[in-house]
C-alpha cells in the first residue's frame, strides 16, 4: 500500500464536491421534517430534479437554467405529495415511497432521448485572493459555484429556523401542530412551502448529479442519493450544522474508498462503504429520545 | 353467446394468430445488462440486433429488453421471452450466465447463446470476443503515452475476462515503458456513470495521465476531457465523440456478422452448441482509428501491431512471462492457451495489488 499518493489536499477538495448533491437534498428534507412532515420521496425528486435539469440545460445551453428547471421539477412533483397528504391526508410513509417509485419511473420516461448526450460546461470558479491562500485555497476555494450555493442554503436554513420568526412558526408547526393551528397559523400552508422548499434542493441535488458531478444523464444514476440524504437528516438530529458533518462524512467515505483502492490499500471496500450507515445507526442509539419534530408523520386536519 | 364464449373464442383466435406468426418468421430476443443508448457494450449490441434485422427484413422479428440486472431478474426476463415465442435469444452480460442455463433448461427448444460466459448445454452456446488483444494495443499506446507512467484502470468485476484485459495491457505498457505503474480501481458495476466518474477523477488525482475502462458508459471520457491532459480510449464502442482527444483509439466490439450467422444457422435447422471466441482476424474485436493526438512513430507501430494480431504472427501473451508471485508461467516463445486465458485469475509479474475475493 502507498498511502503517499494520496493528496490530502485533492482528497478534501474532492470530499466537498461529492458531498454536494446529498447536502443539498438533505437540507430540503430537514426543513420539510422539521414542519412535521416525513417525505421519503426525496430518491424520486432527486432524479426527476437530475432529468429536468439535464433536459432544460441541454435545451437552453444554460446549466444555470438548467438548476433552475430542476428545482422548479422538483417541487411540482413534491406538490403530488403535499397535496395527496396535506390536502386529502393520505399516510405520509406509503405516499413518499410512492413518489420515489413515481419519481424513478417518470424520470427514465423523460430522460429517453438523452442518454449520451453532453451537458453544456459548468466551469469552476477560481475566487481571486482566497483561491490562492495555500492549503485552503484549493481545498475551500477553487469549486464551481453549485458547491457555494449549497453551503449559503444550508447558513440560511439555519440562521432561518434559528432566528427569523417564520422559522419559529415553521418549527412551532413541526413540534405541536395542534397548538400552533390553535394559535392561528395556517399548519397546511406552511407544510406545503416547506415540502415544496425540500423538492426543490432534492432537484438541486439530482442536478448536481447530472450536470456536474457525472456530467450525463442515465436512468437511475442517482443510485440512493436520496436514501442517504433521509439517513444524514437523522444522523444531524434534525440541525442543519450537523447535517453538513453529515453530509461530509458520507460523501467522504465514498470518495476516501476510491482513493484506498487506487492506492492498493488491504482494507475491504464493503467495510469502509458501510461506516456512515453504522454511524448513523449508533447516533440514533446514542441521541437522547425525543428529538425528532413531536408531529412529525402525522396526518393534520383542522377538523380535529 | 356468453362473456365466456367470446372470451374463449377470441383467446383462440389469439392463440392462432401467433401460432401462425410464429411459423413464418424467427424471432430472436436480446437480454441487454445497459440502455442501448450507453454508448458502449449494450450499444454494440443493440447495433448488432439492428444488423439481423435489416438482413433478414421480414423473416426475423427481433425483441429485447434494456438494463435488466444480473441475478434473479434476468431470468424472470428470459423466461417471459421463451414464453412469447423466442427462437433464439442472446444474453449478452457475463452475469446471466447461470440464469441462461436456467432458464435453457426449462425450454429445451429455445437456442440460448451466451456472451462471455463458460457453461454450455445443448441449447446454449457461448460466445465472446478475444478483447485481450485491443488492450495489447492500448497498453502499447499508453504506455508511451504516459509522462506520469501512471495508468488508471476502471476495472469492473474481478472476472477471468477483466484480468485478462489488465494482464494484456500491463503486459504491453511494460514492454514500451518498463517503468510504468498501474492503477487499479474495482468498480463492481458494469454501468455507472456516477462511480465511473467518481473512480476516473480520483485516478487523475493520484496522477494517471491514461485512463484505460472496463465499464461501459462515456463518463471516464468526460472526466478526462474535463482533466484537459488525460488520454483515454473508447471501451466497447469507438466513443468517437471524445476523439482526437483524450479518446486517442478504442476497442470496437462487432457482433452483427456472428449474430447473423446464428440468426441464419437457426433458420435453416443447422444451429449446434458452439464456444465462439474470435479476436482481431475474423473482425469480432475492432481497433478505433488512432487520431493524430498520438505521435506518428507509436500510430505506426501500433497499426504494426494490430496487424500482427490480425494475422496471427503474434500472440497477445507471448511468454516469457511470470506470475504475480514471480513463478514462471509462460517460457520463452511460449504461447499461452485458451483454457488458462479463460479462467485466469492471476495478475502477471509487475501489477500491484490482490485480485479482490
Amino acid at each position: 500500500m502507498d498511502l503517499s499518493s494520496i493528496n490530502p489536499i485533492l482528497l478534501l477538495a474532492s470530499l466537498m464536491v461529492a458531498a454536494t448533491p446529498i447536502m443539498l437534498a438533505a437540507i430540503g428534507e430537514l426543513v420539510v421534517e422539521r414542519a412535521g412532515v416525513l417525505n421519503l420521496g426525496v430518491e424520486g425528486m432527486t432524479i426527476t430534479g437530475a432529468v429536468c435539469g439535464f433536459v432544460v440545460a441541454v435545451a437552453t445551453s444554460s446549466p444555470w437554467l438548467g438548476f433552475l428547471g430542476a428545482a422548479i421539477g422538483g417541487a411540482v412533483l413534491s406538490l403530488i405529495f403535499g397535496i395527496l397528504t396535506q390536502l386529502f391526508l393520505s399516510n405520509q410513509v406509503a405516499t413518499g415511497l410512492a413518489l420515489t417509485l413515481f419519481g424513478l419511473g417518470l424520470s427514465a420516461l423523460m430522460g429517453q432521448g438523452y442518454i449520451g448526450i453532453k451537458a453544456p460546461e459548468f466551469p469552476d470558479w477560481y475566487i481571486p485572493l482566497l483561491g490562492d491562500i495555500p492549503v485552503i485555497g484549493p481545498i475551500v476555494f477553487q469549486h464551481d459555484p453549485m458547491v457555494y450555493v449549497g453551503l449559503a442554503i444550508v447558513a440560511g436554513v439555519w440562521a432561518f429556523l434559528k432566528y427569523s420568526r417564520a422559522g419559529l412558526i415553521l418549527r412551532a408547526v413541526g413540534e405541536n401542530h395542534e397548538a400552533a393551528h390553535a394559535l392561528g397559523y395556517h399548519v397546511v400552508r406552511v407544510r406545503m412551502l416547506a415540502i415544496m422548499f425540500g423538492g426543490a434542493c432534492a432537484g438541486l441535488g439530482g442536478a448536481y448529479l447530472s450536470l456536474v458531478r457525472v456530467p450525463q444523464w442515465t436512468e437511475g444514476m442517482t443510485a440512493g442519493a436520496g436514501w442517504i440524504a433521509l439517513a444524514i437528516v437523522v444522523f444531524a438530529s434534525w440541525r442543519p450544522g450537523r447535517l453538513l458533518l453529515g453530509a461530509y462524512l458520507f460523501g467522504g467515505v465514498t470518495v476516501l474508498q476510491l482513493n484506498l483502492q487506487a492506492a492498493g490499500a488491504a482494507i475491504g471496500v464493503e467495510y469502509l462503504s458501510m461506516a456512515p450507515y453504522l454511524a448513523t445507526i449508533a447516533v440514533l442509539v446514542i441521541m437522547r429520545a425525543g428529538r425528532a419534530p413531536g408531529s412529525l408523520g402525522q396526518s393534520f386536519h383542522a377538523s380535529r | 353467446m356468453t362473456m365466456k364464449t367470446i372470451l374463449a373464442g377470441a383467446t383462440l383466435a389469439l392463440g392462432l394468430a401467433t401460432g401462425a406468426a410464429a411459423q413464418d418468421t424467427t424471432t430472436v430476443g436480446f437480454v441487454y445488462v445497459g440502455p442501448i443508448g450507453d454508448g458502449g457494450w449494450t450499444y454494440e449490441h443493440n447495433k448488432g440486433r439492428l444488423a439481423v434485422e435489416e438482413h433478414f427484413g421480414d423473416a426475423v422479428e427481433t425483441v429485447f429488453v434494456e438494463s435488466v440486472p444480473e441475478g434473479a431478474d434476468a431470468e424472470r426476463v428470459m423466461t417471459q421471452m421463451a414464453l412469447q415465442g423466442a427462437d433464439l435469444i442472446f444474453t449478452t452480460s457475463f452475469g446471466y450466465m447461470d440464469q441462461t442455463i436456467a432458464v435453457a433448461e426449462k425450454f429445451p427448444d429455445v437456442r440460448f447463446e451466451h456472451a462471455t460466459g463458460y457453461k454450455r448445454a445443448d441449447n446454449v452456446s457461448t460466445y465472446s470476443a478475444r478483447f485481450y488483444e485491443g488492450r495489447a494495443v492500448q497498453g502499447h499506446i499508453a504506455g508511451q503515452m504516459t509522462e506520469s507512467n501512471i495508468i488508471g484502470y476502471i476495472a469492473s468485476f474481478p472476472i477471468p475476462e477483466v484480468i485478462r484485459g489488465i494482464n494484456s495491457a500491463y503486459l504491453h505498457a511494460q514492454e514500451v515503458n518498463p517503468d510504468v505503474e498501474f492503477k487499479i480501481i474495482w468498480a463492481y458495476t458494469w454501468f455507472d456513470p456516477a462511480k465511473e466518474a467518481e473512480a476516473a477523477n480520483v485516478l487523475i488525482e493520484q496522477g494517471a495521465d491514461v485512463i484505460l475502462q472496463h465499464t461501459d458508459s462515456t463518463a471516464p471520457q468526460a472526466a478526462a476531457q474535463a482533466a484537459g491532459n488525460v488520454v483515454t480510449f473508447g471501451q466497447a464502442s469507438d466513443m468517437s465523440e471524445f476523439a482526437p482527444f483524450p479518446r486517442v483509439s478504442s476497442i470496437i466490439d462487432d457482433w452483427a456478422p456472428y449474430y447473423i450467422a446464428r440468426t441464419q444457422a437457426v433458420i435453416d435447422g443447422t444451429w449446434e452448441s458452439t464456444d465462439t471466441w474470435d479476436g482481431i482476424g475474423p473482425g469480432m474485436v475492432g481497433i478505433g482509428e488512432i487520431t493524430d493526438a498520438v505521435p506518428a512513430d507509436i500510430k505506426a507501430s501500433a497499426e504494426d501491431l494490430v496487424e500482427r494480431l490480425r494475422t496471427g504472427e503474434y500472440h497477445a501473451f507471448t511468454g516469457p512471462i511470470n506470475k504475480q508471485d514471480g513463478s514462471a508461467w509462460l517460457a520463452d516463445g511460449e504461447i499461452a492457451d485458451d483454457g488458462t486465458l479463460a479462467g485466469m485469475d492471476f495478475y502477471v509479474e509487475g501489477l500491484t495489488g490482490d485480485i479482490p475475493q
